[in-house]
This record gives structure tokens, sequence and C-alpha cells, in this order.
């Protein structure tokens, strides 16, 4: 059974004249790593928008784990482009704040799964550190770490690394993996930088027109675990020119 | 705290400079009915200090105190009204914006006359003068939240309210301590306008009557009381402001 599933979805922003998103259907295998890739503007972020409430579609249904999402909560974990940590809150205040919304933890308890979630991404004894004392590679870590405090089994990161340096990023990349296959999560990942989609997923979900009709299923040759050798392999070489090929038609037409 | 410090001195170099060029300029003009020299002032406060600290600035204070309350209460109320409903806002902030107009001097024997001549008259004055300041800077305050931040917490599946106190407040908070340092000198302005129009006790009444008399230094007298006043509370408020406001101005 498949945990993610868009069935003939619509969407169409208020204020244009077609739809960005036209009659879309996929499905995502549970404990899957895929990113979606596709032109600045194509439409991308608002497969996420409408997978985690923020939009309605118009038309269509969208299931998590095989219900429509607007029977349920606490479904997804959303982490934007910027990590959105509150500057006036403590990084364990920043990890707290999904815990507090959806309720249902004592403060003794709240406490032990931030400490639990820190120290899984690394950030043990920075609980009481305001986030700007710490670096954009650590930042994004606390806002991973907030996201895996929803519970949810699916991740919707959406370009969380493109703000950082390339040294920084290649290396959040490579703690992603690992982070992936200890928790065994499903993962959908947005990004327009070519080789970050083909290093990190299973198979790309690359959006090769606007309006969005069908998203390609490329798969990747190369098995995981992965580092970054397999990269400089043919077949992974040709991939990605590949890629760069779909992306470039679409710039100039 | 010692980068604050160091520029101290300039600005009191700055100061005594200002009182010496005015000293200078009030005896060459040699006029103290009309233009009296710092000291003279100094000297007025002192002979005038009884009445002035055991009976005006207490009224004065007092008016500024409850003037200052009420405004922040209705101020904090109308900015938090016109955030939680944009109907409230379309009806509310127009009224807000054309209170302002009221040439508030020309108004107040009004008040007088409707309130009489105890302290509510002039609380209203002060209210008038100071609840403006308060809404619109909190009200700006709020707006300056992030839309993003909500809707991270919209994900997480945040009601109105979570947004309201986890987003908004914790971003309206150094808005409003700018709003309060505002309406401080404010208030007093206003409690002194109000005592001045009608009367019969109060810094703004005292100068008054000092000035029926032509006694400029006497004129002068409560209005350096007011100012040093208002300098005292509004440091008090920066104190309270450091402690209370961790971050601030960061992405």
């Amino acid at each position: 059974m498949s945990i993610l599933e868009f069935e003939h979805v619509s969407y169409q922003y208020p204020g244009e004249g077609f739809d960005i998103i036209d009659d879309l259907s996929f499905s995502v295998e549970p404990g899957s790593f895929h990113c979606i890739i596709g032109v600045s503007g194509c439409g991308k972020s608002t497969i996420f928008r409408m997978t985690n409430g923020l939009l309605q579609p118009k038309s269509g249904v969208i299931r998590v784990g095989g219900k429509a999402i607007g029977e349920q909560k606490h479904y997804c974990g959303y982490m934007p482009q910027k990590d959105l940590l509150f500057p006036w809150r403590t990084v364990g205040e920043n990890l707290a704040l999904p815990l507090e919304i959806m309720g249902g933890h004592s403060k003794a308890e709240r406490r032990e799964l931030i400490d639990a979630a820190l120290a899984d991404v690394g950030l043990a004894g920075c609980r009481d550190k305001m986030p700007e004392e710490l670096s954009g590679g650590m930042r994004q870590r606390a806002a991973f770490a907030r996201t895996m405090l929803t519970g949810s089994d699916l991740l919707l990161l959406d370009e969380p690394f493109s703000a950082l340096d390339f040294l920084t990023r290649i290396s959040m990349q490579e703690w992603l993996l690992a982070q992936w296959e200890k928790h065994k999560k499903t993962i959908l990942f947005i990004t327009h930088d070519v080789e970050e989609a083909i290093f990190l997923s299973g198979s790309v979900l690359a959006v090769t027109e606007t309006p969005i009709h069908t998203l390609a299923e490329i798969p990747v040759p190369a098995a995981y675990p992965r580092t970054r050798a397999c990269l400089t392999r043919p077949d992974m070489v040709a991939l990605r020119e590949d890629l760069i090929g779909v992306l470039r038609r679409q710039v100039q037409s | 705290m010692r980068n604050a410090n160091k520029g101290n001195l300039p600005a009191l170099i700055f100061l005594f400079a200002l009182l010496f060029l005015w000293q200078l300029g009030a005896m060459e003009v040699n006029a103290a009915y009309i233009l009296p020299t710092p000291l003279q002032i100094l000297q007025r406060l002192w002979e005038l200090r009884g009445p002035l600290f055991t009976v005006h600035l207490p009224a004065t204070m007092a008016v500024t105190g409850i003037g200052l309350l009420i405004s922040i209460g209705l101020g904090l109320l109308l900015a938090v009204s016109m955030d939680w409903s944009p109907l409230l806002q379309k009806c509310l902030y127009p009224v807000v914006v054309a209170s302002q107009t009221i040439p508030t001097t020309a108004i107040a024997p009004l008040f007088v006359l409707w309130f009489g001549y105890g302290i509510w008259s002039k609380v209203l004055v002060t209210v008038l003068i100071t609840f403006f300041p308060i809404t619109i800077t909190v009200y700006d305050g709020f707006r300056a939240a992030k839309l993003e931040m909500a809707e991270l917490l919209l994900t997480y599946g945040a009601s109105k309210r979570d947004i309201f106190l986890k987003i908004k407040v914790p971003c309206a908070l150094p808005y409003f301590f700018s709003a309060i340092k505002m309406a401080i000198p404010m208030s007093i302005i206003g409690a002194a306008i109000g005592e001045w129009l009608g009367s019969q006790s109060g810094l703004g009444y005292f100068s008054r009557r000092m000035m029926t008399q032509l006694d400029g230094a006497g004129v002068f007298a409560p209005i350096v009381l007011l100012s040093a006043v208002a300098m005292l509370v509004v440091a008090l408020v920066g104190l309270l402001e450091n402690k209370a406001v961790k971050w601030r101005g960061e992405s």
C-alpha cells in the first residue's frame, strides 16, 4: 500500500487562468526517498502545500496512509526552505512547538523527547542556546529535529539545504541519508539541484512540464547506503546529464 | 554595557554646551520674565520645592499614571481586536485615526464642562493623546509576524489562538515597549495640557499660574521637573525591556 497517493488532483491559484496542477496522479511507497525536481515556479511546492493542507485542491483526492487528508491530523511533517526557528525561543523551546500544539505530553515527557531528538541530530547540549548562536547547518538540523518531533512517518522537505554553502550542503545530504536509513521514514524532498536529487533519491520524480500533468519517475541506479563516490559512476553521470537536459528544455521553451 | 557608556561623555559635554549657550544668551537678553537662564530656573525649582514636590508633582503623576494605564488597556484592546477580525479593523482603524485629528487643546475645555475640574477631565485628555501610538504600534507589531511561521504551525494543527500566543505576541513585544516609551512623554504632556486648561493643582496648572505672575523661571521650573520624570520613567522601561526582550531584529 502506498503511504501517499494523489488521485486526479488539480489546483488553480486564484487570479490565474489555468490549473498549475492538472489532473495529477502519483503514489509513493512507504520508506522510500524521492526527490521532486523541477525548474523554479513549476508548481512543485504547490504539491507539498496541498499535501500538508495549507492549500485545498480544486478537485481530486489526496490520501495519506490510505485515508483522505481532510479526515486526519498530524499525518505529515513539513519542513520549509527557511529553518523558521523562532528567534525568541531557545533551540529546545523551538523543538517543543509541535509537541505543545499537538498536546498530550507532560512537561517532563516533552523535555525527554526534545533531548533525545537533539542528541539524534548531533545537537546534544544545544537545548538552551538561542537559534542565532547556531551555524546554518546546525539550524537546519534543529529544524529537522523539530519536523521529526511531529511524529509523522511522511516527511515533506522543501529545498531545506538550498540556502547553505556547498560544503555544508553536501555534508547535510550525507547526514540526511543516514537519518533516513536509521528512522525508516518516507521522505519527499523538493530540490532544483540535479546532483542533490540523484544522490538522495531512490527514484527521482521529475516535473517535465507546467502545468503538471504527471511526475516522470526516473530510477537512480546506485544502491543504498551511498557515498558521494557513486556520483562519478558513468551511469550516474549519464543520468545527471539526462536530467539537466530535461530541465533545460523547459527553461528554454 | 561598556560600549553604551562610552558615548556618555560626549553626550554630557554636548548637553552642557547647549545649556551654557542658553545661559549666555539669556544673560545677554537679560529679561528673566520671558527668557530665564538655566541657573535661574534651577534656583526657582529649589525655592518652590515644597509645593512642587508635595502637591503638584503627585497630582500630575496621578493623572499621568491613570491615563497611561487606561491608554495601554485601550490600545492593546483595539490592536488585538483589529488584528483578530478584518471587519473590526475596517470599522475601527478610521475612527482611531480620526480621533487624532481632534485639536485636543481646543476641545479640552468641553471635557472640563462634562467631567468637572476633577481628575477625570485631565485623564481623558491624556488618554486621547496617548492611546493612539500604542494602538498603531502594537497593531503593526502583530502584523510584522511572519506568515511562513504561522503556516508552519498550521501544519502542526495550530489554532488561531496558538498562532496568536506563540507568534504574534512575541513578535509584537518589542513594538509594545517602543509604544510605551513613546506613550510616557505623551501622557505627561496630555496631563499637563489638561491641567493647564482647567485645574486646581498639578504642574501644568502651576506653570500657568507662574505665567500670570510673569515669573519666567517659575514657568520653566515645573517643565524641567516633568522632563526629568519622563526621562527617568523611560529609562526604567528600557531596563525592563532589556530583561523581557532577549532577541531583536533578526531575520
